[in-house]
């Protein structure tokens, strides 16, 4: 236990609220003020891998670590689409994984954003349109913000965030 | 007869350092599965290559201590009515990849389990549990966490779990079907990205297959980056699970110090190799960009920092009686089933199976490098952890050394598309197990056909066996500890 707390003391607070690089910093805060502004609680995010490779997956998976502290920018990722204010969606859409996600997409309660993160969920990437995948997300369900990248780095993730919560000028 | 003579009737195959192959007739066709087996090897992978003509072959690739013996049995055409005897009697592995290789072939074994695998437009029916308050959990495809999709059937007496059936192949894309419509030099971009977090061990092998067809040899200093990049995914994927085991232990402690870890080492790898995820950078001949001596060093030291916080952290987790007791006896699979279900790579060593192909068939510079292979008998979560905190150090150890010693000379050199029908076959130790990779060439710098295997295909039918007597909220953490690839196997 001593050890823990000593560790946990010594390593301190990580989180790259200021000083932190500028880019990371400017979605922070675009983040925080369009969540308090639009929804008045934090974000809920169901993520739905519809045929991805699993590297967008790792790059998810690193916007909850102490750097990029996604919980302290107001945002949630949620078990049930029932419970979400945006889908975050990945890979390709496989035929094998069609129907949930269009199960996934009816759960969500309206109004619901999409967002189709990474050169799959963008254009199909390198699989394209065969006969096993249909290709971009936006063939299969509605999608407000594509992310590029492959994968797309976290703060590129967040800023599709943002971008999807922003009202379109 | 023994493996060795039939090892000794096999010619050579281009590629990984020991593979070699043998026609057999269908009279030989499990002879060579039962002898293999005798020797102690295991089926490591296995397809079917159809032409469109409809003539057939059915190949199986076995790891042994002497190489890798790549058994092609021919087929007649003739459509449904031809059928090769199945290997699931001998290799309990072989029952999902020959239901798989139906499905994308049309040929079929004689295994009398049908049930579809990847094809999901047949009706799959699970293995139903009748008892007095046996009831059915139904979790999936998509999962309450950020994780790729899979259906798990528990069938349960209270929380006591009595049978898991996975059912996968969700995120099945027509992989192997995709290879064929891109140049054989184009190819490793699409064999990173078989499973993304195995990126580098794919398009390794990939690479080391078609290079061997070509007959082109790496240059040193090429050979050495891509081991760098190999342990780098390995200790980042590593990283990665510790952390998640904490937590998944109540532990969220852990996970916030090892993502932490992971996310320092990720930033050290993007700032020697521009990008954090290291796909595309095995590139035919080579690697894609070269590494100064001075983003060397600044990599090496991170590397360093890195280990040393990972044993400060595994002796808190050692410490912690929470977590020691979550993890010792969960999810325990004996050595004696790991050596039936041929349970391959880190799960298996943490089941007595003592196979890494960084030792075992070494390819440069790994023959230089003398790899400590990590073995726990154990079998259980706790085990699982163990081999991962030590081959978290084993990479921090070989990374530090090859970054120290870079050979001077060319990072890349060009490779020219082998010739039609080459045959190559490519075995790389990646984080979870060993890869392979076997690629076929066809005309004007095509490919004819490719098959990428995971070693998830064998470990996945083992967890089924590793959470029968837990209880269903252990499962989360015994998952996470084999912490195998969907898209890998789902092709
Ligand atoms: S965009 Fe890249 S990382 Fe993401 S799923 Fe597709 S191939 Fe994988």
């Amino acid at each position: 236990m001593l050890k823990t707390l000593r560790k946990i003391a010594s390593i301190g607070l990580v989180s790259e609220l200021p000083p932190g690089p500028d880019e990371l910093l400017r979605v922070r805060r675009a983040l925080d003020d369009r969540i308090a502004a639009v929804l008045g609680r934090a974000l809920c995010i169901r993520h739905v891998d519809a045929g991805s490779c699993n590297g967008c997956e790792l790059e998810i998976q690193s916007l909850s670590n102490p750097y990029y502290n996604l919980e302290g920018c107001n945002i949630r990722f949620v078990a049930s689409p029932r419970h979400a204010d945006l889908l975050l969606v990945t890979g390709p859409v496989v035929k094998n994984m069609e129907a949930a996600l269009k199960r996934v997409y009816a759960a969500a309660p309206d109004p619901k954003l999409v967002v189709a993160l990474g050169d799959c969920g963008c254009t199909g990437g390198i699989l394209g349109e065969c006969p096993a995948s249909l290709g971009r997300v936006s063939n299969v369900i509605p999608v407000d913000v594509a992310v590029p990248g492959c994968p797309p780095s976290p703060v590129r993730i967040l800023q599709g965030i943002v971008t999807a919560i922003s009202p379109p000028v | 007869m023994p493996l060795r003579r039939w090892w000794e009737h096999a010619q050579k195959i281009a590629g990984a350092s020991s593979v070699r192959g043998l026609g057999v007739g269908a009279e030989h066709w499990l002879q060579v599965a039962s002898d293999v087996a005798d020797a102690g090897g295991l089926l490591h992978t296995l397809w079917v290559n159809r032409e469109p003509a409809g003539d057939a072959a059915v190949y199986g690739a076995y790891l042994t201590e002497l190489g890798v013996l790549v058994a092609e049995l021919a087929l007649p055409a003739g459509g449904e009515s031809v059928y090769y005897p199945g290997l699931e009697d001998i290799f309990p592995a072989a029952s999902r990849l020959q239901r798989a290789a139906f499905d994308l072939s049309g040929v079929r074994s004689g295994d009398p389990d049908r049930r579809p695998w990847l094809n999901h437009d047949r009706p799959y029916e699970f293995v139903r549990v009748d008892g007095e308050g046996v009831h059915e959990i139904g979790v999936g495809p998509v999962h309450a966490g950020t994780i790729e999709p899979g259906h798990f059937r528990f069938s349960v007496v209270g929380e006591k779990v009595l049978r898991l059936e996975e059912h996968l192949g969700y995120v099945h894309k027509g992989l192997e079907q995709r290879f064929t419509q891109l140049p054989i030099l184009q190819g490793h971009r699409l064999a990173s990205r078989v499973s993304g977090d195995s990126a580098i061990a794919f398009s390794w092998a990939y690479c080391q297959a078609l290079e061997g067809m070509s007959g082109r040899a790496l240059p040193p200093r090429a050979a050495w980056l891509r081991a760098v990049c190999l342990e780098l995914e390995r200790l980042a994927n590593h990283l990665g699970d510790l952390g998640a085991l904490g937590n998944d232990a109540g532990f969220a402690f852990g996970l916030a110090q090892f993502s932490r870890l992971k996310e320092d080492l990720l930033r050290a790898v993007s700032a020697a190799f521009g990008r954090r995820y290291l796909f595309d950078i095995v590139v035919p001949g080579g690697v894609a960009v070269d590494v100064s001596s001075q983003a060397a060093r600044a990599l090496a030291e991170v590397v360093r920092t890195v280990c040393a916080e990972i044993i400060e952290l595994r002796g808190i987790y050692d410490e912690h009686e929470g977590v020691r007791d979550r993890f010792t006896g969960a999810g325990c699979l004996a050595p004696e089933l790991a050596a039936r279900l041929g349970v391959l790579g880190l799960a298996g060593r943490a089941s007595g199976q003592a196979r890494d192909a960084r030792v075992d068939l070494p390819c440069a510079p790994y023959t230089e490098l003398a790899v400590a292979k990590i073995v726990q008998q154990g079998g259980d979560v706790a085990a699982r952890v163990a081999v991962r905190f030590e081959e978290a150090q084993e990479s921090g150890r070989l990374l530090r050394r090859l970054l120290a010693a870079l050979p001077e000379g060319e990072h890349a050199v060009t490779v020219d598309a082998p010739a039609a029908d080459a045959f190559g076959v490519g075995l790389i130790e990646g984080w979870r197990g060993p890869v392979l990779v076997a690629l076929q060439a066809g005309p004007a710098g095509s490919i004819r056909r490719c098959h990428p295997h995971d070693p998830s295909w064998q470990n996945w039918p083992a967890l089924e066996y590793a959470i029968l007597g837990n209880i269903v909220p252990d499962f989360p953490l015994i998952n996470k500890s084999f912490n195998l690839s969907y898209s890998g196997v789902d092709l």
